[in-house]
């Protein structure tokens, strides 16, 4: 009877937190990253420099957008969405991850996410505002945005909500707020925390008024872990059903290579692991630079590695599936399709990526690979490109080369492509590095919650 | 006659004085109380028998407002206010409404889940008597509280005091207005 809490609490509890933690250790350690006086390390300041570098290059971008239209992008027809479009599933589907970690994880009682969740959900909220940016600024007249919703007016129109482009406003636009809400509420007692620990009257008075007057109340616990639940148990089908919809965009139409029903759990799938590789991206270097290995340890780093490499497998397994279906649907033009995509204008696009999502990700087969950082940085690297160019193959070879080949051509980007792309990078890098400057990037006290001290001992009754 | 107070605290070192405390104090009797912890723990929640909230109850009502609003938004526009001829196709095209249907489901369902969050707590309540004691900015990294209020029944500024020392704490404190 003795041995037995040993078995379970020793293995678990050193993993996933090194030994030594207190709550107050732990408490200051993460803390001490925002309201630290000093200047912010190197790491911070290139990276926010650089964010912020490309941040400019996006206005600019945007700017010009608006003054010339369009067509300064390298959208002609037949290719009508193409970067754009690219862009936007890839940043929707980073954003999964941070969703998974916080909600499913939570709902499967997995208690290493505790660490990682807050900057992935923060991740999941910036990539969100960056996918937002492309279908708004594809619309041509990115002003009239809000004609995309149903409101009374005075032109008599509405939308039409048989369209899954309607679907994915919806879509979008709730998972952006229940991401926003979600990450709130697990901010609320850390607010708190930072309320009582700074001495600065300024940050005092925001954190204050951020934290809403949180108070560690037992009540309070007993209905937020309540709330907390909940909202996990909602943001669970609403993650799945967000690159469903996305998928929809495609699936919906009769384009060819676009036209099928296992889009929507292969988009999920992509979307995780896209997703899991940004978050290694950018648990890596953080870690190191803000000494945190004892909170995110190599076994965290080993479980992203893990769930990369499933969703990769059936990534990989969706794209037998894609070309098995262009061949076995008997039709011509889907038939087509996959073989343009293999042998045609983007084939070094096509086997790019099957070079980064299929065969790549077998490598984390191996434990060596996995416990190396270095490497799974650089692995999550190649995962991301090789998703972008999966987005990019799927969207930019069917329109290219659709039914009518009198129609075909050739979809060239252009600068502006590239620098509106690479401006919401920097605005997710600016956005990212100010948070974590400002708010607590890993949860405080679910951190707390991990430690061996958090446990009731249960004494002899009385 | 002393000068009316909120109630008096007792400071914890350890989850577990902290629920042993609190499960003294409701078997002495005491029911107006509440305990501060900077992590929830379930076992306290025992303790004090809170195990009952209506926040399901307000999650469903508000996923159910949803749901409907939802379908009803789609069905008015597309049947009654805005009716589109797209390929013949019934203007009640119930299918395709399933998703708007779930997403403001899950919108309502969420938001009512956090307002309701706040409004169960009644927060935001940026001033509590609980912070006028010094130490009580503890309470958010390692220390553990256990508040009697004055307006318990059993309430007596030296009984309950003395009370509270008994259950070995590292600090007893009054809460003051």
């Amino acid at each position: 009877m003795a041995d037995e809490p040993q078995v379970i609490d020793q293995p678990a509890s050193k993993e996933i937190i090194a030994p030594g933690y207190t709550f107050g250790t732990v408490t200051d350690q993460i803390a001490a990253v925002v309201l630290t006086k000093k200047t912010p390390p190197l790491f911070w300041l290139g990276s926010f420099a650089v964010g912020f570098g490309l941040l400019l290059l996006f206005l600019l971008a945007v700017a010009i957008l608006m003054v010339k239209g369009l067509g300064i992008w390298g959208l002609r027809s037949p290719a009508m969405w193409a970067w754009d479009i690219t862009n936007f599933v890839w940043w929707v589907g980073i954003g999964h991850a941070g969703t998974l970690i916080s909600a499913i994880l939570l709902l499967l009682n997995q208690q290493w996410r505790n660490s990682i969740n807050r900057f992935a959900e923060a991740m999941t909220l910036f990539a969100v505002a960056c996918a937002g940016m492309f279908p708004v600024l594809h619309l041509g007249r990115p002003w009239l945005m809000y004609w995309l919703f149903p409101y009374p007016n005075t032109m008599a129109i509405e939308p039409n909500f048989r369209s899954p482009l309607v679907w994915d406003v919806f879509a979008v636009s709730t998972y952006a707020t229940v991401s926003l809400l979600f990450w709130y509420v697990g901010l609320m007692p850390d607010l708190a925390t930072l309320r009582d620990r700074t001495t600065d009257r300024f940050a005092k008075f925001f954190y204050g008024i951020l934290s809403m007057g949180w108070r560690g109340s037992a009540k309070h616990w007993a209905v937020y872990e309540t709330a907390s639940l909940l909202l996990a148990g909602l943001a669970t089908p609403l993650v799945l059903s967000v690159h469903t919809v996305v998928s929809f965009d495609f699936t919906i139409g009769i384009v060819p290579g676009w036209h099928s029903t296992f889009f929507p759990p292969y988009f999920v799938a992509g979307a995780i692991y896209s997703g899991f590789a940004m978050v290694l991206a950018l648990a890596i270097p953080l870690r190191s630079a803000y000494n945190l290995k004892g909170l995110i340890t190599d076994k965290h780093l080993d479980n992203a590695a893990k769930v990369m490499m499933a969703t990769g497998l059936i990534v990989g397994y969706s794209y037998i599936l894609e070309a098995f279906t262009g061949w076995y649907s008997g039709n011509v033009y889907e038939e087509a399709a996959i073989w343009n995509r293999m042998t045609g204008m983007y084939k070094y696009h096509y086997w790019t990526l099957v070079a980064c999502n299929v065969i790549a990700p077998n490598a984390l087969w191996f434990k060596k690979i996995r416990s190396s950082p270095v490497i799974l940085f650089i692995w999550s690297i190649i995962v991301l490109i090789g998703m972008w160019l999966e987005r990019f193959v799927i969207i930019v070879a069917s329109l290219s080369q659709d039914n009518l080949p009198s129609s075909w051509g050739r979809f060239e980007s252009t600068r502006w492509d590239w620098a509106t792309y690479l401006g919401t990078i920097g605005l997710f890098l600016f956005l990212f590095f100010l948070f974590i400057r400002l708010l607590p990037m890993i949860s405080i006290f679910e951190v707390r919650t991990l430690l061996p001290q958090a446990k009731v001992k249960e004494e002899q009754p009385r | 006659m002393k000068k009316s107070i909120y109630g008096v605290m007792a400071e914890f070192e350890t989850p577990t004085a902290l629920v042993n405390a609190a499960r003294a104090a409701r078997e002495k009797g005491y029911r107006k109380l509440d305990a501060y912890t900077p992590f929830p723990i379930e076992e306290l929640s025992d303790a004090l028998h809170l195990h009952k909230n209506r926040l399901p109850l307000i999650v469903l009502i508000g996923g159910i407002i949803g749901g409907i609003s939802g379908y009803l938004l789609q069905y008015y526009i597309s049947v009654i206010q805005y009716p589109l001829n797209i390929g013949g196709r019934p203007l009640h095209s119930w299918p395709a409404y399933i998703i708007i249907t779930f997403e403001l489901t899950i919108l309502f369902a969420s938001l009512s889940a956090v307002f309701g969050l706040l409004a169960l707590c009644g927060l935001p309540m940026p001033y509590h008597p609980t912070f006028n004691v010094p130490r009580f900015a503890l309470a958010s990294r390692n220390r553990f509280f256990l508040c009697i209020e004055s307006t318990d029944p059993l309430f007596d500024h030296d009984k309950t005091c003395e009370f509270l020392e008994t259950l070995e704490p590292r600090e007893v404190s009054e809460v003051a207005h």
